[in-house]
């Protein structure tokens, strides 16, 4: 076993170790701090992959935006705790586990049946800078980078939409509704 | 230089991970953070795949996950801006509580 | 690759840079206007730029097949995909008109996410890459979520939207993981490169089936099979019932047309398995559908698994993996765009706001003083249920036809006894209305916009009934 290989093993543990803590605990708040360590290592693992903007890309986004929206909204609802022991139909518990000892048991057999031999050394690849990644995405994928711009244009409008109102708590049911929307 | 059936192997582990959280979780935000878990696993096996593959200088795989996250990201910016909604309604974001709607 | 690579093609994507440039005009639009009394412009710039995508689809009809960077496609099944989710964002955008200022005054926003959605389907019907394809679902997928739960004070809706992101995001996750493999096992993400690979034995067999596999699950939640449905009729229910006329079309024929072009080019090879699979899944939501919808007294649930069961038939023409076959799917899909999107019209017509729902005791006695809009809905159902010679017994007959002559006989056997149980709950609801007393009096709400896509969708449905020759042609102009 070389250094790298070890190195894997450790980080893979933390990471696997970060996903079972955000499927078990309890709090919402453990739940996304997990992710968080999760994020971290899968980042750690993109640098050993020679991705290195993929890795900085995971922080900023995933770190830096995703996991800090849902600590937002855990801390702005209140976070309901315990939601794990669900009263009602426990089944689907049994039924997650099932399906996911099912998925994983195929999903292991088929890599372990194909690559069981490290695959040939790649050395001195430009493919993970910033710069290759930037050609790349402004030419030969210029279709869904443009695609991911009217993605975002999605999501901003949704956004805009479920937070228009926001400061109005409860609109009553009357049909009339809030101001014009022109009023910005 | 650790196997690619290694990185793959962990790209399973936490794909399972991720849709046993979200079967599993009633907690809407719980859900959507084993949705984000099964996301990552497959950008694991994306960049594994584009650098274990001969041809490197062919960025698909990196550029796919580059993607993914970007639709992670604007996927939970929706469905954070959701769970704010119903739960102004509703005052709960428990999956099982939501059953408005039945026939 | 300079300039010159990246605008070669261009007009591939035309229809797509129409609508998107719509959309942001529609959002200016909504921006500059000075009163409520100038929005009602804002639908008629959609149906404008709508109307103006048909037309780029049109134009490029004429021109040989081409591809923009090898992500988007322009043959004949893309063009022909294209037009019905158009067909169907226009009918959508006419039922919006009056029901939107009920529920909801953020028009400049639905108007640009109906208009963002469309781009969305259109491009997944084109796309050629797993990147591409990924996106463009994703695309709609979001601006379904947030139409979805457009009537926001109503709690049905919002909840609807909920389940509809969290199921919807689930299956996203799915469908990637399953890209992610198929990268894997060829080493590219272009679908007909794929296909190239694995049939010459330089995939990765191993990584191939799992991958199938959970693409199957991803398409599977998205144009609701058995038994991937279970959020359908719940969606359909909550969703504001302009939506959910959009989305049962729309979403249905990009994700099928997507769904068509991944097995077709990446995978023809494994057609001897995903067969088997995709039958014992057409039986499955066929009979699962149509069973349930049997017990649903709400017009919009049983419309709901009356799609679920309408996905199983078109899950049959996949079968056999023939151009016949996927033809015949696009053609089903046309005609379940005009029958199903006008069914829900006459709910729109008859709904109850608050509940966003008819229940089918609505519908009693409507044939005695509202006869045109029962004639209307009759139409509906008997397209629904198959009976010549309107467009849905077409619709059906070439997709059986084409399970048949794939060798899949047993199949189109049970399609046809399925077709024999619909029938009775689509017949139940023109029992209703033809020999039914009225219960409550309703007095069914119209306007201008809804009158004509009642008129028109009621049209087209007993036009290609009657001249199915016209669109034999369209068919076979098509190509592979």
């Amino acid at each position: 076993m070389t250094w790298s290989m070890l190195f894997f093993v450790l980080v893979g543990a933390v990471s696997l170790a970060a996903a079972a803590g955000v499927v078990l605990s309890r709090q919402p708040v453990h739940s996304a701090l997990f992710l968080l360590t999760n994020f971290a290592t899968l980042a750690v693992l993109y640098v050993t992959l020679e991705a290195q903007f993929l890795a900085a890309a995971q922080v900023i986004i995933y770190a830096g935006g995703i996991v800090i929206l849902i600590l937002f909204v855990i801390m702005l609802i209140g976070g309901e705790t315990n939601d794990f022991v669900a009263r009602q139909r426990s089944w689907t518990r049994g039924v997650a586990l099932g399906l996911g000892i099912l998925l994983l048991a195929s999903l292991s057999y088929s890599v372990f049946q194909g690559f069981n031999q490290p695959p040939a050394d790649v050395t001195a690849i430009q493919g993970g800078i910033p710069e290759a990644v930037g050609q790349a995405l402004f030419t030969q994928y210029l279709l869904p980078f443009e695609l991911a711009s009217i993605l975002l244009l999605v999501a901003l409008l949704g956004a805009l939409v479920l937070g228009r109102h926001g400061t109005v708590a409860h609109t009553g049911s009357q049909p009339a509704s809030p101001p014009p929307s022109s009023d910005d | 230089m650790v196997p690619l059936s290694w990185y793959l192997i962990l790209a399973a582990f936490l794909f399972t991970c991720g849709l046993f959280g979200a079967l599993a979780r009633r907690n809407a935000i719980a859900v959507l953070m084993g949705i984000e878990l099964m996301l990552n696993a497959a950008n694991i096996n994306l960049v594994a795949f584009w650098r274990y593959s001969g041809a490197v200088t062919d960025l698909a795989g990196q550029v796919f996950a580059l993607f993914i996250i970007a639709v992670a990201a604007a996927e939970a910016a929706v469905g954070l801006a959701l769970i704010i909604a119903v739960y102004r309604k509703r005052k709960t974001v428990n999956v099982e509580e939501l059953d408005l709607l039945a026939g | 690759m300079n300039i010159a690579a990246l605008t070669a093609n261009l007009h591939v994507i035309l229809p797509e840079m129409v609508l998107a440039a719509f959309a942001l005009l529609v959002i200016l639009a909504d921006m500059l206007r000075q009163d409520e009394e100038e929005s009602r412009l804002l639908p008629l710039l959609t149906l404008a730029g709508i109307l103006a995508a048909m037309a780029a689809t049109a134009w490029i009809w004429n021109r040989p097949v081409a591809s923009y960077q090898e992500g988007a496609i322009a043959d004949g099944f893309a063009l022909g995909a294209r037009t019905v989710i158009l067909v169907a964002a226009g009918l959508a955008t006419l039922l919006s008109m009056g029901y939107l200022p009920r529920i909801n005054r953020q028009m400049g926003e639905y108007y640009a996410l109906v208009l963002l959605a469309t781009l969305g389907m259109t491009m997944m019907a084109s796309a050629t890459d797993l990147i591409v394809l990924f996106l463009a679902l994703e695309i709609f997928s979001l601006a379904l979520y947030i139409l979805s739960g457009y009537y926001r004070k109503n709690p049905r809706s919002t909840e609807a939207s909920m389940k509809y992101f969290l199921l919807g995001a689930f299956a996203s996750s799915f469908f990637v993981y399953g890209a992610a493999l198929l990268y894997g096992a060829a080493g590219t993400t272009q679908l007909r490169e794929i296909g190239n690979l694995l049939a010459s034995d330089h995939g990765n067999p191993n990584l191939l089936w799992p991958g199938i596999a959970l693409l199957l699950v991803g398409f599977g939640f998205k144009v609701s099979l058995v038994p991937f449905h279970m959020w359908t009729p719940d969606v359909y229910q909550g969703a504001p019932t302009p939506v959910t006329a959009f989305m049962s079309a729309g979403t249905k024929t990009a994700a099928f047309a997507a769904f068509v072009r991944v097995l077709m080019e990446a995978l023809p090879a494994q057609q001897i398995q995903w067969g088997w699979a995709l039958a014992v899944l057409a039986v499955l939501t066929m009979t699962v559908g149509n069973l349930t919808a049997l017990r649903q007294l709400s017009l919009k649930r049983m419309l709901a698994y009356s799609s679920v069961a309408n996905a199983g038939y078109i899950l049959v023409a996949l079968v056999p993996g023939t151009a016949q076959g996927s033809k015949a799917a696009l053609f089903y899909l046309l005609t379940y765009a005009f029958m199903n999107v006008g069914a829900l019209a006459v709910v729109i017509t008859l709904e109850k706001i608050d509940e966003l729902d008819a229940l089918q005791n609505r519908a009693a006695g409507l044939a005695d003083r509202w006869p045109l809009l029962a004639l209307a809905m009759s139409i509906f159902m008997l397209s629904l249920s198959g009976i010549p010679p309107l467009a849905g017994f077409f619709g059906k007959f070439f997709v059986f036809q084409a399970a048949v002559e794939g060798g899949w006989t047993w199949l189109a056997v049970v399609g046809v006894l399925n077709s024999a149980i619909s029938a009775y709950y689509y017949l139940r609801v023109m029992v209703a209305m033809y020999f039914h007393e009225a219960e409550e009096p309703v007095q069914p709400r119209r306007w201008g916009g809804l009158s004509l896509s009642l008129a028109l969708t009621a049209l087209a449905t007993v036009i290609i009934g009657l001249y199915p020759s016209l669109w034999t042609g369209f068919l076979s102009g098509l190509g592979g």
